[in-house]
């Protein structure tokens, strides 16, 4: 079989994968997005191995050990998935902003109040949906 | 002790008792008169031992090299001939005449160690000046002494016309220093050397390229030490600073400095006849000029400034004459009598409360008040003067005996033309010196009007040192026999022509004064004028400053005071009102050089506010632009900061891959 | 070089064709997980594309590989997101807003990583060929004895972590005493 299918395929599933971490806003989402770019992955190493005929299977062992860490990884994934659910009240990742920018922080003056209101909104809601 | 070890240590004695004073005038005031004084005394004592052993004889040459300086190595060097052995004893008599009388004078000044130490420093840099073999060490004590004066005429900082003179000193001898430092530069790139034995060699075997050049550029810094036209105007105006600090720039250092300059490297001078004859010129214009002026001041220290430059201008013509002995004995006796006469006006000022001649002429017996320093007064502008016995007289004929001889061509130093110059402007200022002392006698100590207010009795040292320096001015003319072998040789005796000539023109002189102070001296009651600052009890230096101070307000200007019976306005007619002014110089200098600078100094300020820091704020605005611009991205959603990290890393491993594609 | 001249793009042999349909059937099921917007048959759909990989796994002879990812993915890790989707209250049906703003970006990036690692791939393996025949490389048995023969340490190792991983997500999912009172 043509080496370059299985690649190829790992590829378009990686980027596919990609995207979804990219442009999903559900946290969940974004795990299943992540599941996939490991698959792909997983599917590289075993066709490496099947190639290479490797004595001592490397890629398929280490197939084996990424599948049981994606399992951990979700496990501990969902798990903060839901705890970041019951602070915020939700698990959508554009809306938790905590890293940007608090306005005035650093004694910013009146005209940068434009950059800043849309974030002035974001720990207002919440803590209602906290509420 | 060898004579290069105490000539060595002349000039290093007030220098550590400056270093001293400075350094123990705030936590040990009780040392700072004796740091003040004795170091000053003893280089007195050792610059006379210096002059015994020297004995005119054989000039001794000593240079150490402390490090080696580049192509043109630098020496301490010292060269002791008759000039720098007696001009030492000058500076070192004058320096310490006026230590003495300023501990007197500036009894209570809070400034005073400051002030003492920076005298001892003066009176060092002036000591390495008459001593140093090296240009570059004359150069340094040269520069010293301006640092110096700038302080030393700042003294009363308080008044903006000390402020302002002390700024104009400073400013005006740096304008003649800059082309003075080209000139020493060019004179070593000629000579290969700063020695001035091996320049002076280099200059009699012909070496020297642009000898005129040379010469021309080193007239400036000469000029503008020596307060020679047209860098003199700083010299009157330096009569904002204190009277002991007068007494030694016009005695002893700074202006003296150039004249001794010019005197030890005159073979370089007169390589070159056209800068002999504008020498000629330069003095010439000076001592009229300074003459005509001093007849029109009315405040007695500026017309002793006036007095300065002429006297000067004297010894620059004797230079320009290429007679260096004559130049030199006549800065030695006017060193003498010029510190007198400062040294007396300081306590006539003191005495009268005012420094105004106006005003001490409607004040009667003030003479009687103050009787030492009316006799020395008396006998040091008579020596001003130039009549016979007196110092001034031996040698003011010096210097007309070698303008004579050059003239008629007896001398081949400097040309004929020069000569006629030299001698024509001398006798004219013969007779205006001698009408401006009388002027300055009768309207000091011949007042009429109200009784002279009673201040006191002046402190003893201020007294004691008026009658030492009266013996020099009294007597010194009579050293001249012996003085011709201290110098180049050439014989200072007065010939009866000029001494005939000269002091006949002074007694005319004199006289026509007094005829016409005779003559207004009767209007004199009926145009009270006058302000007195009176205090008895403070220190001297008070009634100064606040004479000074006082001035401009009380008679509308710092140089002139609108005064009817003065024989001087009769004298001079209409030329009164610009000679007043320095012949309005200043106003010409200020149209020339303060506004332009101002104006450019305007134009940067403008420069600076509206286009330089334009760009000042465009970096910070734009700074800040780019930080809100960048403030936009830092939006807290990570897929987006994921997005543009992975946006990256395509674009890396795309540049990786075609890279090693080779693309 | 030597399986050049016997294989060529214009042949497929039987697996390549079965290999290439799965595939397309696996790609599809991933674009619908990520695009979809009921966010139940994304899991849905994502069960389909891991599927299909184990399908692919089979077809590259690693059958124990293929169990093993229907074992853990299928039944596992798709049943424990599903659950995390209901625990988080997702809406059942089409939610309007499944994808945030940042979409143009990601499919920006996604297509240029796309273009950039398949031109390299392609680049790199135009004349690689697996060889299939002989015995399964990835038989029970043999992944059974290189597992416990060479990564045996790994392979335990890997117990512990998974040990964390379950102590972990107790500790995280626990829902907090006060934050109980205060709910």
């Amino acid at each position: 079989m043509h080496l370059a299918y299985p690649a190829v395929l790992a590829v378009l599933l990686f980027c596919t994968g990609l995207y979804g971490v990219l442009a999903r806003r559900n946290a969940i989402l974004v795990l299943m997005s992540v599941e996939l770019m490991l698959n792909a992955v997983n599917l590289n190493l075993v066709a490496f191995d099947v190639w290479l005929r490797d004595t001592l299977h490397a890629g398929q062992a280490l197939t084996l050990f990424t599948i049981a860490i994606a399992a951990a990884e979700i496990g501990i994934g969902l798990a903060i998935v839901l705890m970041v659910y019951r602070n915020r009240g939700t698990s959508d990742i554009d809306k938790l902003r905590d890293n940007a920018e608090a306005p005035g922080a650093d004694g910013a003056r009146g005209t940068d109040e434009t950059a800043g209101t849309d974030e002035t909104a974001g720990p207002d809601e919440k803590a209602e949906a906290a509420a | 002790m060898t004579t290069t070890t105490l000539a060595v240590l002349v000039p290093l004695l007030p220098f550590l008792g400056a270093a001293g004073g400075l350094l123990l005038g705030r936590t040990a005031p009780g040392f700072v008169r004796p740091l003040a004084v004795l170091p000053t005394l003893a280089a007195l004592v050792l610059a006379v031992l210096v002059a015994v052993r020297q004995g005119g004889g054989k000039a001794i040459d000593a240079a150490t090299q402390l490090t080696p300086t580049g192509s043109v190595p630098i020496d301490l060097a010292l060269h002791l001939d008759g000039f720098a052995a007696l001009t030492a004893v000058l500076v070192g008599l004058v320096a310490s005449c006026v230590q003495l009388y300023s501990t007197g004078y500036l009894r209570d000044d809070p400034r005073y160690p400051s002030y003492a130490a920076l005298v001892s420093l003066f009176t060092s840099a002036m000591l390495l000046v008459v001593y140093s073999g090296d240009l570059m060490v004359l150069l340094v004590g040269w520069e010293i002494m301006g640092i110096c004066s700038y302080f030393l005429v700042g003294h009363y900082w308080e008044t903006p016309e000390a402020r302002a003179a002390s700024l104009k000193a400073f400013l005006v001898t740096k304008l003649g220093d800059v082309p003075f430092l080209i000139g020493l530069f060019a004179l070593a790139a000629d000579a290969g050397t700063f020695r001035i034995t091996g320049i002076l060699g280099t200059v009699a075997t012909g070496g020297l390229d642009h000898p005129t050049l040379v010469a021309l550029l080193l007239l400036a810094g000469v000029a503008g030490k020596s307060a020679q036209f047209p860098l003199h105007t700083w010299l009157p105006d330096a009569m904002a600073g204190p009277t002991p600090v007068s007494a030694l720039i016009h005695a002893a250092t700074m202006v003296a400095a150039g004249v001794y300059f010019v005197a030890r490297l005159l073979p370089v001078f007169a390589a070159s006849a056209a800068a002999m004859t504008v020498l000629a010129v330069m003095a010439a214009v000076t001592m009229v000029g300074s003459g005509l002026a001093a007849l029109a001041q009315d405040d007695i220290k500026r017309v002793l400034a006036y007095s300065t430059i002429g006297q000067l201008g004297y010894m620059s013509g004797a230079l320009a004459v290429g007679d260096r002995g004559a130049a030199v004995f006549h800065l030695l006796s006017h060193g003498a009598f010029k510190a007198l006469l400062f040294l007396a006006a300081g306590v006539i000022i003191h005495a009268a409360g005012t420094n105004s001649l106006a005003a001490m002429s409607r004040m009667r017996g003030l003479a009687g008040r103050i009787p030492d320093a009316y006799w020395t007064m008396t006998v040091a502008l008579l020596a001003l003067a130039a009549i016979p016995p007196f110092a001034g007289f031996f040698s003011k004929e010096a210097v007309l005996v070698a303008a004579e001889h050059t003239a008629l061509g007896d001398r081949t130093v400097a040309p004929a033309g020069a000569g006629w110059i030299v001698l024509v402007s001398g006798l004219v200022t013969a007779l205006l010196t001698a009408a401006y002392a009388t002027r300055l006698w009768l309207l000091a100590f011949r007042g009429r009007g109200a009784q002279a207010p009673e201040h006191g009795r002046q402190p003893l040292v201020m007294n004691a040192v008026l009658w030492v320096l009266a013996i020099p001015s009294l007597a010194f003319g009579l050293a001249v026999g012996v003085l011709d072998d201290w110098f180049d040789g050439h014989a200072l005796t007065p010939t009866v022509t000029t001494a005939v000539l000269g002091t006949g023109i002074a007694l005319v002189g004199g006289l026509v004064t007094y005829a016409t102070w005779r003559h207004t001296t009767a209007m004199a009651a009926r145009h009270p004028i006058g302000a007195v600052a009176a205090h008895p009890e403070a220190e001297p230096a008070v009634s100064e400053a606040e004479a000074i101070a006082t001035h401009t307000p009380a008679y509308g200007d710092i140089a002139a005071a609108p005064d009817p019976a003065d024989p001087g306005r009769l004298l001079l007619g209409p030329l009164h009102r610009h000679a007043a002014a320095g012949f309005h110089l200043d106003a010409v200098y200020s149209a020339l050089f303060v506004r332009p600078v101002r104006a450019a100094a305007s134009l940067v300020a403008f420069l600076d506010r509206e286009v330089v820091e334009t760009y000042v704020r465009g970096a910070g605005s734009g700074t800040n632009l780019l930080g809100r611009a960048v403030r936009r991205a830092q939006t807290g959603n990570v897929q987006t900061y994921l997005s543009a990290l992975l946006a990256g890393s395509v674009v890396l491993a795309i540049a990786a891959v075609l890279v090693a594609a080779g693309a | 070089m030597t399986l050049a001249a016997t294989h060529g793009f214009l042949s497929p042999t039987g697996v390549e064709i079965a290999f290439l349909l799965v595939g397309i059937v696996t790609l599809g099921a991933a674009v619908v997980t990520v695009t979809t917007r009921q966010l139940v048959h994304a899991a849905l759909w994502l069960v389909v594309a891991l599927g299909g990989l184990a399908v692919e796994y089979l077809l590259l002879t690693a059958e124990f590989i293929a169990w093993v990812q229907v074992l853990i993915y299928v039944g596992s890790v798709v049943v424990l997101l599903l659950f995390g989707l209901m625990l988080t209250k997702a809406p059942i049906g089409r939610s309007p807003d499944a994808d945030s703003g940042n979409r143009p970006a990601a499919l920006a990036v996604a297509v240029a990583a796309a273009a950039a690692l398949v031109w390299v791939v392609v680049d790199a393996f135009r004349a690689t060929w697996i060889d299939l025949d002989g015995p399964a490389q990835g038989s029970t048995k043999v992944s059974g004895s290189i597992l416990f023969r060479h990564w045996v340490l790994p392979f335990e190792a890997l117990s512990v972590l998974l040990l964390a991983a379950l102590v972990g997500a107790i500790v995280l999912s626990r829902k907090d005493r006060e934050r109980e009172d205060g709910n």
